[in-house]
Protein backbone atom coordinates (compact mmCIF):
# COMPACT_ATOMS: atom_id res chain seq x y z
CA UNK A 1 0.00 0.00 0.00
CA UNK A 2 1.41 3.25 -0.86
CA UNK A 3 2.49 5.78 1.86
CA UNK A 4 0.83 8.71 1.11
CA UNK A 5 -2.45 9.13 -0.35
CA UNK A 6 -2.37 10.76 -3.92
CA UNK A 7 -5.80 11.58 -5.52
CA UNK A 8 -4.94 14.73 -7.30
CA UNK A 9 -1.98 12.48 -8.85
CA UNK A 10 -3.98 9.48 -9.69
CA UNK A 11 -6.00 11.89 -11.61
CA UNK A 12 -3.00 12.45 -13.91
CA UNK A 13 -2.94 8.72 -14.73
CA UNK A 14 -5.98 8.74 -16.31
CA UNK A 15 -5.45 10.54 -19.36
CA UNK A 16 -4.64 9.22 -22.42
CA UNK A 17 -0.66 9.62 -22.54
CA UNK A 18 2.08 8.27 -20.29
CA UNK A 19 2.06 9.56 -17.03
CA UNK A 20 5.31 10.40 -14.70
CA UNK A 21 3.05 9.69 -11.86
CA UNK A 22 2.54 5.56 -13.46
CA UNK A 23 6.41 6.33 -13.65
CA UNK A 24 7.46 7.15 -10.09
CA UNK A 25 5.16 4.78 -8.55
CA UNK A 26 5.93 2.04 -10.34
CA UNK A 27 9.93 3.25 -8.64
CA UNK A 28 8.29 3.36 -5.60
CA UNK A 29 7.67 -0.54 -5.60
CA UNK A 30 10.35 -1.29 -6.97
CA UNK A 31 12.27 0.15 -4.22
CA UNK A 32 10.28 -0.57 -1.55
CA UNK A 33 10.55 -4.44 -2.48
CA UNK A 34 14.19 -4.29 -3.07
CA UNK A 35 14.50 -7.40 -5.06
CA UNK A 36 17.64 -6.96 -6.39
CA UNK A 37 19.23 -6.47 -2.71
CA UNK A 38 20.46 -2.67 -3.05
CA UNK A 39 21.94 -1.40 -0.36
CA UNK A 40 20.29 2.15 -0.31
CA UNK A 41 22.88 4.16 0.44
CA UNK A 42 19.52 7.59 0.75
CA UNK A 43 16.12 7.02 2.38
CA UNK A 44 14.50 3.96 0.50
CA UNK A 45 10.87 5.41 0.85
CA UNK A 46 12.18 8.47 -0.82
CA UNK A 47 10.11 8.38 -4.12
CA UNK A 48 7.12 7.87 -1.80
CA UNK A 49 7.87 10.64 -0.19
CA UNK A 50 8.38 12.90 -3.22
CA UNK A 51 4.75 11.49 -4.79
CA UNK A 52 3.64 12.43 -1.38
CA UNK A 53 5.32 16.04 -1.45
CA UNK A 54 3.99 16.55 -5.10
CA UNK A 55 0.21 15.66 -3.76
CA UNK A 56 0.56 18.28 -0.86
CA UNK A 57 1.66 20.83 -3.37
CA UNK A 58 -0.98 19.95 -5.56
CA UNK A 59 -3.22 20.07 -2.73
CA UNK A 60 -1.90 23.77 -1.31
CA UNK A 61 -1.19 25.31 -4.57
CA UNK A 62 2.51 26.37 -3.88
CA UNK A 63 5.36 24.39 -3.80
CA UNK A 64 6.71 22.89 -0.90
CA UNK A 65 10.78 22.86 -2.55
CA UNK A 66 13.30 25.82 -1.20
CA UNK A 67 15.18 27.29 -4.02
CA UNK A 68 19.04 26.20 -4.53
CA UNK A 69 21.42 25.55 -2.23
CA UNK A 70 25.66 25.46 -1.76
CA UNK A 71 26.11 21.64 -2.33
CA UNK A 72 28.37 20.80 -4.89
CA UNK A 73 31.85 18.59 -4.77
CA UNK A 74 35.42 20.30 -4.45
CA UNK A 75 36.55 22.35 -7.07
CA UNK A 76 33.36 22.37 -9.34
CA UNK A 77 31.02 25.18 -9.05
CA UNK A 78 27.68 23.05 -11.24
CA UNK A 79 26.75 19.55 -12.14
CA UNK A 80 24.48 19.88 -8.94
CA UNK A 81 21.90 21.60 -7.89
CA UNK A 82 20.73 21.92 -4.71
CA UNK A 83 17.49 20.90 -3.62
CA UNK A 84 15.56 20.63 0.11
CA UNK A 85 11.74 20.11 1.30
CA UNK A 86 10.63 22.72 3.40
CA UNK A 87 7.83 19.74 4.70
CA UNK A 88 11.28 17.47 6.20
CA UNK A 89 9.00 16.04 9.15
CA UNK A 90 5.61 14.88 6.98
CA UNK A 91 8.26 14.03 3.90
CA UNK A 92 11.87 12.99 5.67
CA UNK A 93 12.79 10.89 2.35
CA UNK A 94 12.82 13.58 0.48
CA UNK A 95 14.65 16.39 3.10
CA UNK A 96 17.83 16.10 0.58
CA UNK A 97 17.07 15.54 -2.86
CA UNK A 98 19.74 17.25 -4.86
CA UNK A 99 19.94 17.17 -8.94
CA UNK A 100 23.21 16.24 -10.56
CA UNK A 101 23.89 16.69 -14.31
CA UNK A 102 25.75 14.57 -16.10
CA UNK A 103 27.65 15.15 -19.19
CA UNK A 104 26.21 13.07 -21.97
CA UNK A 105 28.18 11.36 -24.51
CA UNK A 106 28.70 12.79 -27.84
CA UNK A 107 25.87 12.25 -30.11
CA UNK A 108 24.29 10.29 -27.17
CA UNK A 109 25.63 6.60 -28.07
CA UNK A 110 25.68 4.50 -24.97
CA UNK A 111 26.56 0.82 -24.35
CA UNK A 112 24.50 -0.97 -22.54
CA UNK A 113 27.15 -1.27 -20.40
CA UNK A 114 27.36 1.99 -19.56
CA UNK A 115 23.67 2.12 -18.59
CA UNK A 116 23.57 -0.48 -16.44
CA UNK A 117 26.80 1.13 -14.64
CA UNK A 118 25.21 4.54 -14.47
CA UNK A 119 21.89 3.16 -13.02
CA UNK A 120 23.74 0.49 -10.78
CA UNK A 121 25.40 3.65 -8.82
CA UNK A 122 21.67 5.92 -8.77
CA UNK A 123 19.85 2.55 -7.45
CA UNK A 124 22.48 2.99 -4.49
CA UNK A 125 22.91 6.16 -3.80
CA UNK A 126 19.84 7.85 -5.62
CA UNK A 127 16.69 7.70 -5.52
CA UNK A 128 16.69 5.83 -9.05
CA UNK A 129 15.00 8.36 -10.97
CA UNK A 130 16.60 10.21 -14.26
CA UNK A 131 15.76 12.04 -16.88
CA UNK A 132 17.03 11.28 -19.84
CA UNK A 133 17.21 13.96 -21.10
CA UNK A 134 16.95 17.46 -19.47
CA UNK A 135 16.05 20.34 -22.02
CA UNK A 136 20.16 21.00 -21.15
CA UNK A 137 20.66 17.90 -23.14
CA UNK A 138 22.59 16.07 -20.40
CA UNK A 139 21.78 13.33 -18.34
CA UNK A 140 19.99 14.40 -15.38
CA UNK A 141 20.02 12.23 -11.98
CA UNK A 142 16.84 13.16 -9.68
CA UNK A 143 17.26 12.89 -6.18
CA UNK A 144 19.99 12.30 -3.31
CA UNK A 145 21.33 13.42 0.10
CA UNK A 146 24.52 15.84 0.41
CA UNK A 147 26.71 13.04 1.83
CA UNK A 148 26.24 10.86 -1.79
CA UNK A 149 27.26 13.33 -3.98
CA UNK A 150 31.03 13.11 -3.51
CA UNK A 151 30.99 8.70 -3.53
CA UNK A 152 29.00 9.71 -6.70
CA UNK A 153 31.29 12.04 -8.18
CA UNK A 154 34.15 9.51 -7.25
CA UNK A 155 32.12 6.77 -9.11
CA UNK A 156 31.19 8.55 -11.93
CA UNK A 157 34.37 9.98 -13.05
CA UNK A 158 37.11 6.89 -11.40
CA UNK A 159 34.85 4.23 -12.22
CA UNK A 160 33.20 5.29 -15.61
CA UNK A 161 35.64 8.04 -16.65
CA UNK A 162 32.83 10.46 -16.86
CA UNK A 163 32.45 14.09 -15.55
CA UNK A 164 29.41 15.87 -14.33
CA UNK A 165 27.81 18.75 -17.02
CA UNK A 166 26.99 22.26 -16.23
CA UNK A 167 24.39 24.10 -14.22
CA UNK A 168 24.41 27.87 -12.92
CA UNK A 169 26.22 30.51 -14.07
CA UNK A 170 28.43 28.17 -16.00
CA UNK A 171 28.57 27.14 -20.12
CA UNK A 172 26.27 24.00 -19.95
CA UNK A 173 26.95 21.01 -21.68
CA UNK A 174 26.70 21.09 -24.81
CA UNK A 175 24.98 19.07 -27.25
CA UNK A 176 25.27 17.68 -30.67
CA UNK A 177 23.36 15.84 -33.14
CA UNK A 178 24.64 12.54 -34.37
CA UNK A 179 26.48 13.93 -37.35
CA UNK A 180 29.01 12.41 -39.36
CA UNK A 181 28.71 9.27 -37.67
CA UNK A 182 25.69 8.19 -39.08
CA UNK A 183 24.16 11.02 -40.63
CA UNK A 184 24.92 11.79 -44.87
CA UNK A 185 23.51 15.09 -44.80
CA UNK A 186 26.15 16.12 -41.87
CA UNK A 187 28.39 18.87 -43.17
CA UNK A 188 31.06 18.94 -40.44
CA UNK A 189 31.80 16.26 -37.67
CA UNK A 190 28.89 17.67 -34.78
CA UNK A 191 31.24 14.74 -32.15
CA UNK A 192 34.57 15.88 -33.19
CA UNK A 193 33.69 19.48 -32.18
CA UNK A 194 31.37 19.10 -29.33
CA UNK A 195 34.31 17.26 -27.49
CA UNK A 196 36.49 19.48 -28.08
CA UNK A 197 35.21 22.51 -27.55
CA UNK A 198 33.84 20.88 -24.31
CA UNK A 199 37.36 19.42 -23.02
CA UNK A 200 38.77 22.97 -24.38
CA UNK A 201 36.87 24.60 -22.23
CA UNK A 202 36.46 22.56 -18.77
CA UNK A 203 36.90 25.84 -16.95
CA UNK A 204 34.09 27.53 -17.94
CA UNK A 205 32.14 24.51 -17.57
CA UNK A 206 32.99 23.82 -14.21
CA UNK A 207 33.65 27.41 -12.24
CA UNK A 208 31.29 29.77 -12.54
CA UNK A 209 32.07 33.13 -13.80
CA UNK A 210 29.66 34.06 -16.73
CA UNK A 211 26.78 36.48 -16.13
CA UNK A 212 24.49 34.01 -16.79
CA UNK A 213 24.25 30.48 -18.46
CA UNK A 214 25.34 30.03 -21.79
CA UNK A 215 25.19 26.93 -24.25
CA UNK A 216 26.86 25.38 -26.63
CA UNK A 217 24.74 23.37 -29.31
CA UNK A 218 25.94 21.58 -32.63
CA UNK A 219 23.46 20.70 -35.48
CA UNK A 220 25.37 19.12 -38.56
CA UNK A 221 22.52 20.28 -41.12
CA UNK A 222 20.13 22.98 -41.49
CA UNK A 223 17.84 20.07 -40.59
CA UNK A 224 18.55 21.13 -37.10
CA UNK A 225 17.66 17.89 -35.60
CA UNK A 226 18.97 19.41 -31.76
CA UNK A 227 17.17 22.65 -32.61
CA UNK A 228 20.28 24.30 -31.79
CA UNK A 229 18.96 27.32 -33.41
CA UNK A 230 16.07 27.94 -30.51
CA UNK A 231 17.86 26.24 -27.80
CA UNK A 232 21.55 27.88 -27.22
CA UNK A 233 23.25 31.06 -26.99
CA UNK A 234 25.62 29.99 -29.84
CA UNK A 235 24.65 27.20 -31.88
CA UNK A 236 26.28 25.82 -34.50
CA UNK A 237 24.66 24.69 -37.67
CA UNK A 238 26.46 22.67 -40.58
CA UNK A 239 26.09 24.51 -44.62
CA UNK A 240 27.86 24.40 -47.47
CA UNK A 241 28.68 27.36 -49.78
CA UNK A 242 28.94 25.48 -53.15
CA UNK A 243 25.65 23.79 -55.20
CA UNK A 244 23.50 20.86 -54.63
CA UNK A 245 24.60 18.21 -55.90
CA UNK A 246 22.24 16.76 -58.35
CA UNK A 247 21.78 13.19 -60.11
CA UNK A 248 19.09 13.49 -62.75
CA UNK A 249 18.56 10.00 -63.26
CA UNK A 250 17.89 9.98 -59.73
CA UNK A 251 15.36 13.08 -59.96
CA UNK A 252 13.20 11.41 -63.06
CA UNK A 253 13.35 8.08 -60.79
CA UNK A 254 11.41 10.21 -58.71
CA UNK A 255 9.48 11.77 -60.90
CA UNK A 256 8.44 8.36 -62.33
CA UNK A 257 7.47 7.04 -59.31
CA UNK A 258 9.53 4.33 -59.25
CA UNK A 259 9.43 2.03 -56.34
CA UNK A 260 13.06 2.06 -55.18
CA UNK A 261 12.89 6.13 -54.94
CA UNK A 262 10.18 7.01 -52.47
CA UNK A 263 10.02 10.77 -51.65
CA UNK A 264 11.17 11.54 -48.15
CA UNK A 265 13.25 8.35 -48.15
CA UNK A 266 9.89 6.40 -47.62
CA UNK A 267 9.22 8.00 -43.87
CA UNK A 268 5.62 8.91 -45.23
CA UNK A 269 4.65 5.48 -46.78
CA UNK A 270 2.44 4.73 -44.43
CA UNK A 271 -0.54 6.59 -45.98
CA UNK A 272 -1.47 6.70 -49.51
CA UNK A 273 -0.58 10.31 -50.27
CA UNK A 274 -0.80 9.97 -54.23
CA UNK A 275 1.68 9.96 -56.69
CA UNK A 276 4.96 11.77 -56.18
CA UNK A 277 4.52 15.47 -57.60
CA UNK A 278 7.53 17.65 -57.89
CA UNK A 279 6.25 20.95 -58.43
CA UNK A 280 4.17 20.81 -55.63
CA UNK A 281 6.05 18.87 -53.07
CA UNK A 282 9.38 20.04 -54.16
CA UNK A 283 9.78 23.22 -56.48
CA UNK A 284 6.72 24.84 -54.89
CA UNK A 285 8.07 24.29 -51.38
CA UNK A 286 11.30 26.02 -52.04
CA UNK A 287 11.43 28.97 -50.00
CA UNK A 288 13.02 31.08 -52.56
CA UNK A 289 11.65 29.88 -55.97
CA UNK A 290 15.03 29.06 -56.85
CA UNK A 291 14.46 25.75 -58.25
CA UNK A 292 12.62 24.61 -61.71
CA UNK A 293 11.82 21.13 -63.75
CA UNK A 294 11.99 21.13 -67.40
CA UNK A 295 12.94 18.58 -70.19
CA UNK A 296 13.52 16.21 -67.35
CA UNK A 297 15.91 18.34 -66.18
CA UNK A 298 16.25 19.92 -62.20
CA UNK A 299 17.82 23.52 -62.03
CA UNK A 300 19.09 25.14 -59.08
CA UNK A 301 19.91 28.64 -58.79
CA UNK A 302 22.28 28.03 -55.87
CA UNK A 303 23.18 31.43 -55.08
CA UNK A 304 19.81 31.77 -53.92
CA UNK A 305 19.29 28.87 -52.34
CA UNK A 306 18.81 29.49 -48.29
CA UNK A 307 19.83 26.05 -47.67
CA UNK A 308 16.65 24.92 -45.85
CA UNK A 309 17.28 21.38 -46.80
CA UNK A 310 13.67 20.35 -48.19
CA UNK A 311 14.46 19.42 -51.23
CA UNK A 312 17.52 17.79 -49.92
CA UNK A 313 14.92 15.73 -47.64
CA UNK A 314 12.59 14.99 -49.95
CA UNK A 315 14.69 13.41 -52.65
CA UNK A 316 17.16 12.38 -50.62
CA UNK A 317 18.71 9.66 -53.93
CA UNK A 318 18.98 12.86 -56.07
CA UNK A 319 20.34 15.72 -54.15
CA UNK A 320 23.56 16.02 -51.62
CA UNK A 321 24.59 18.22 -49.89
CA UNK A 322 27.41 20.21 -51.44
CA UNK A 323 31.44 20.01 -51.05
CA UNK A 324 33.12 23.06 -49.81
CA UNK A 325 31.34 22.88 -46.29
CA UNK A 326 31.40 23.99 -42.99
CA UNK A 327 29.17 26.17 -40.37
CA UNK A 328 27.22 28.90 -39.39
CA UNK A 329 27.68 30.37 -35.93
CA UNK A 330 23.86 31.71 -34.85
CA UNK A 331 23.88 33.27 -31.23
CA UNK A 332 21.54 34.66 -28.73
CA UNK A 333 18.73 32.07 -28.86
CA UNK A 334 16.75 31.85 -25.16
CA UNK A 335 13.78 31.14 -23.60
CA UNK A 336 11.05 33.59 -22.60
CA UNK A 337 11.69 35.01 -19.35
CA UNK A 338 12.84 38.63 -20.65
CA UNK A 339 12.29 39.88 -23.83
CA UNK A 340 10.17 37.17 -25.00
CA UNK A 341 11.53 33.81 -26.74
CA UNK A 342 14.36 34.59 -29.78
CA UNK A 343 15.78 32.62 -31.99
CA UNK A 344 19.42 33.09 -32.64
CA UNK A 345 20.74 35.62 -35.08
CA UNK A 346 23.23 34.51 -38.05
CA UNK A 347 26.47 36.15 -36.52
CA UNK A 348 29.12 33.31 -38.93
CA UNK A 349 27.58 33.03 -42.23
CA UNK A 350 30.21 30.48 -42.99
CA UNK A 351 33.44 29.32 -41.47
CA UNK A 352 35.72 26.35 -41.89
CA UNK A 353 35.42 23.31 -39.38
CA UNK A 354 38.48 22.76 -39.27
CA UNK A 355 40.67 20.23 -36.38
CA UNK A 356 44.09 20.35 -37.28
CA UNK A 357 44.34 23.99 -36.40
CA UNK A 358 42.08 23.21 -33.19
CA UNK A 359 39.35 24.92 -34.35
CA UNK A 360 40.75 28.56 -34.14
CA UNK A 361 38.18 30.24 -35.95
CA UNK A 362 35.81 28.90 -34.23
CA UNK A 363 37.41 29.51 -30.72
CA UNK A 364 38.11 32.94 -32.13
CA UNK A 365 34.11 33.82 -32.46
CA UNK A 366 33.77 32.18 -28.99
CA UNK A 367 35.97 33.76 -26.87
CA UNK A 368 35.22 37.43 -28.37
CA UNK A 369 31.52 37.21 -27.83
CA UNK A 370 32.57 35.69 -24.23
CA UNK A 371 34.85 38.80 -23.37
CA UNK A 372 31.59 41.28 -24.18
CA UNK A 373 28.88 39.31 -22.43
CA UNK A 374 31.52 38.84 -19.48
CA UNK A 375 32.00 42.54 -19.43
CA UNK A 376 28.64 44.12 -20.51
CA UNK A 377 26.53 41.87 -19.53
CA UNK A 378 24.06 42.61 -16.52
CA UNK A 379 23.64 40.09 -13.87
CA UNK A 380 21.56 37.19 -15.07
CA UNK A 381 21.33 38.79 -18.58
CA UNK A 382 21.38 36.25 -21.73
CA UNK A 383 23.58 36.87 -24.59
CA UNK A 384 20.47 36.93 -27.09
CA UNK A 385 18.94 39.83 -24.47
CA UNK A 386 22.75 41.74 -24.32
CA UNK A 387 22.71 42.24 -28.06
CA UNK A 388 18.85 43.19 -27.97
CA UNK A 389 20.28 45.83 -25.47
CA UNK A 390 23.16 46.95 -27.07
CA UNK A 391 22.26 46.19 -30.57
CA UNK A 392 23.95 43.51 -33.00
CA UNK A 393 25.88 46.20 -34.32
CA UNK A 394 27.83 46.28 -31.12
CA UNK A 395 28.46 42.78 -31.72
CA UNK A 396 29.54 42.87 -34.96
CA UNK A 397 32.05 45.23 -33.82
CA UNK A 398 33.39 43.25 -30.86
CA UNK A 399 33.90 40.34 -32.92
CA UNK A 400 35.39 42.03 -35.92
CA UNK A 401 32.88 40.31 -38.34
CA UNK A 402 31.72 42.90 -41.11
CA UNK A 403 28.05 43.40 -41.67
CA UNK A 404 27.29 41.39 -44.67
CA UNK A 405 24.05 41.18 -46.23
CA UNK A 406 22.86 37.78 -44.69
CA UNK A 407 23.10 39.48 -41.28
CA UNK A 408 19.88 41.58 -42.32
CA UNK A 409 16.48 40.09 -41.56
CA UNK A 410 14.52 42.24 -43.55
CA UNK A 411 15.59 45.97 -44.95
CA UNK A 412 15.82 48.60 -42.10
CA UNK A 413 12.50 50.75 -40.79
CA UNK A 414 14.38 53.41 -39.68
CA UNK A 415 15.46 55.86 -42.18
CA UNK A 416 18.34 57.85 -40.12
CA UNK A 417 21.83 56.38 -40.39
CA UNK A 418 24.00 57.32 -37.25
CA UNK A 419 28.07 56.90 -38.44
CA UNK A 420 30.62 57.33 -36.13
CA UNK A 421 33.48 59.38 -37.09
CA UNK A 422 35.93 56.42 -38.02
CA UNK A 423 33.40 55.97 -40.16
CA UNK A 424 33.28 58.82 -42.28
CA UNK A 425 36.01 59.18 -44.85
CA UNK A 426 38.21 62.78 -43.42
CA UNK A 427 36.23 62.54 -39.86
CA UNK A 428 34.02 65.35 -38.42
CA UNK A 429 36.57 67.63 -39.34
CA UNK A 430 36.75 69.25 -42.93
CA UNK A 431 38.12 72.09 -44.86
CA UNK A 432 35.68 74.81 -44.53
CA UNK A 433 37.71 76.55 -48.00
CA UNK A 434 37.42 73.81 -50.08
CA UNK A 435 33.61 73.55 -49.07
CA UNK A 436 33.18 76.98 -50.05
CA UNK A 437 34.26 76.57 -53.09
CA UNK A 438 31.16 74.43 -54.10
CA UNK A 439 28.47 76.01 -51.07
CA UNK A 440 27.53 79.63 -50.18
CA UNK A 441 27.44 81.31 -47.11
CA UNK B 1 47.36 41.73 -13.46
CA UNK B 2 46.57 44.26 -11.07
CA UNK B 3 49.25 44.25 -7.80
CA UNK B 4 46.17 43.78 -6.19
CA UNK B 5 45.08 40.86 -7.84
CA UNK B 6 48.26 39.43 -8.29
CA UNK B 7 48.82 39.45 -4.57
CA UNK B 8 47.07 36.41 -3.08
CA UNK B 9 47.03 37.52 0.77
CA UNK B 10 46.20 41.25 -0.27
CA UNK B 11 43.26 39.96 -2.60
CA UNK B 12 41.71 37.25 0.03
CA UNK B 13 41.53 40.24 2.49
CA UNK B 14 39.95 42.66 0.04
CA UNK B 15 37.46 40.11 -0.65
CA UNK B 16 36.67 39.28 2.54
CA UNK B 17 36.66 43.01 3.78
CA UNK B 18 34.37 43.56 0.66
CA UNK B 19 32.23 40.75 1.81
CA UNK B 20 32.01 41.22 5.12
CA UNK B 21 30.97 45.37 4.93
CA UNK B 22 27.95 44.15 3.00
CA UNK B 23 27.32 41.39 5.35
CA UNK B 24 23.94 43.05 6.71
CA UNK B 25 22.40 43.64 3.81
CA UNK B 26 23.42 40.21 1.49
CA UNK B 27 25.32 37.59 2.00
CA UNK B 28 25.55 36.32 -1.79
CA UNK B 29 26.99 38.00 -4.36
CA UNK B 30 26.75 37.43 -8.20
CA UNK B 31 30.47 37.62 -9.81
CA UNK B 32 29.94 41.18 -11.64
CA UNK B 33 30.48 42.27 -7.80
CA UNK B 34 34.35 41.40 -7.94
CA UNK B 35 34.90 44.19 -10.04
CA UNK B 36 33.60 46.54 -7.47
CA UNK B 37 37.40 45.04 -5.82
CA UNK B 38 39.41 44.36 -8.72
CA UNK B 39 38.48 47.56 -11.36
CA UNK B 40 41.74 47.66 -12.80
CA UNK B 41 41.42 43.83 -14.00
CA UNK B 42 39.59 41.86 -16.70
CA UNK B 43 37.07 39.49 -15.51
CA UNK B 44 38.94 36.02 -16.34
CA UNK B 45 41.82 37.18 -14.28
CA UNK B 46 39.10 37.68 -11.47
CA UNK B 47 37.60 34.64 -11.67
CA UNK B 48 40.62 32.64 -11.53
CA UNK B 49 41.72 34.27 -8.64
CA UNK B 50 37.99 34.01 -7.46
CA UNK B 51 37.45 30.45 -7.87
CA UNK B 52 40.57 29.57 -6.13
CA UNK B 53 39.32 31.03 -3.03
CA UNK B 54 36.18 28.23 -3.20
CA UNK B 55 38.71 25.98 -2.87
CA UNK B 56 40.50 27.12 -0.25
CA UNK B 57 37.54 27.28 1.57
CA UNK B 58 37.11 31.07 2.08
CA UNK B 59 34.20 31.56 -0.26
CA UNK B 60 31.58 28.99 -1.11
CA UNK B 61 29.01 28.90 -4.19
CA UNK B 62 25.40 29.15 -3.86
CA UNK B 63 23.39 28.05 -6.95
CA UNK B 64 20.05 27.87 -7.82
CA UNK B 65 20.33 25.92 -10.44
CA UNK B 66 20.51 28.42 -13.15
CA UNK B 67 22.37 31.13 -11.18
CA UNK B 68 25.59 30.91 -9.66
CA UNK B 69 26.68 33.19 -7.00
CA UNK B 70 29.38 33.55 -4.29
CA UNK B 71 28.96 33.82 -0.70
CA UNK B 72 31.59 33.65 2.16
CA UNK B 73 32.00 30.05 2.97
CA UNK B 74 29.17 29.37 6.33
CA UNK B 75 27.76 32.69 5.95
CA UNK B 76 23.83 33.80 4.76
CA UNK B 77 20.67 31.97 5.58
CA UNK B 78 20.94 28.74 3.24
CA UNK B 79 23.94 27.65 5.25
CA UNK B 80 21.81 27.69 8.25
CA UNK B 81 18.70 25.58 6.24
CA UNK B 82 20.91 22.51 5.42
CA UNK B 83 20.63 20.87 8.53
CA UNK B 84 23.66 22.41 10.59
CA UNK B 85 21.39 24.31 12.62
Amino acid sequence: MAKHETPLLDQLESGPWPSFVSDLKQQAEVRAKNEAGVEFQIPQDAVEDLLGVLELSYKHGRTHWKHGGIVGVFGYGGGVIGRYCDQPKLFPGVEHFHTMRVAQPCGKYYTTEYLRTLTKIWDMRGSGITNMHGATGDIILLGTTTPQIEEIFYELTHNMNQDLGGSGSNLRTPADCLGSSRCEYACYDSNALCHFLTNNYQDELHRPAFPYKFKFKFDACPNCCVASIARSDMSFIGTWRDAIKIDQDAVNKYVENDAAYPPNAGAHKGKDWGPFDIEKEVLGLCPTKCMKFENKTLKIDDANCTRCMHCINTMPRALKIGDDRGCSILVGAKAPIVDGAQMGSLLVPFVEVNSDNDYEAITAVIENVWDWWMEEGKNRERLGELIMRQGFQKLLEVTGIDAQPQHVAYPRTNPYIFWKEEEVAGGWTRDVVEYRKHHLR
Amino acid sequence: MSELLSNKEAATQAVVDFMTKKSKTKSKFYFNDFQDIFPDDKLRDIKKVVNLLVTDGVLEYWSSGSTTMYGLKGGGKQHSSEGEA
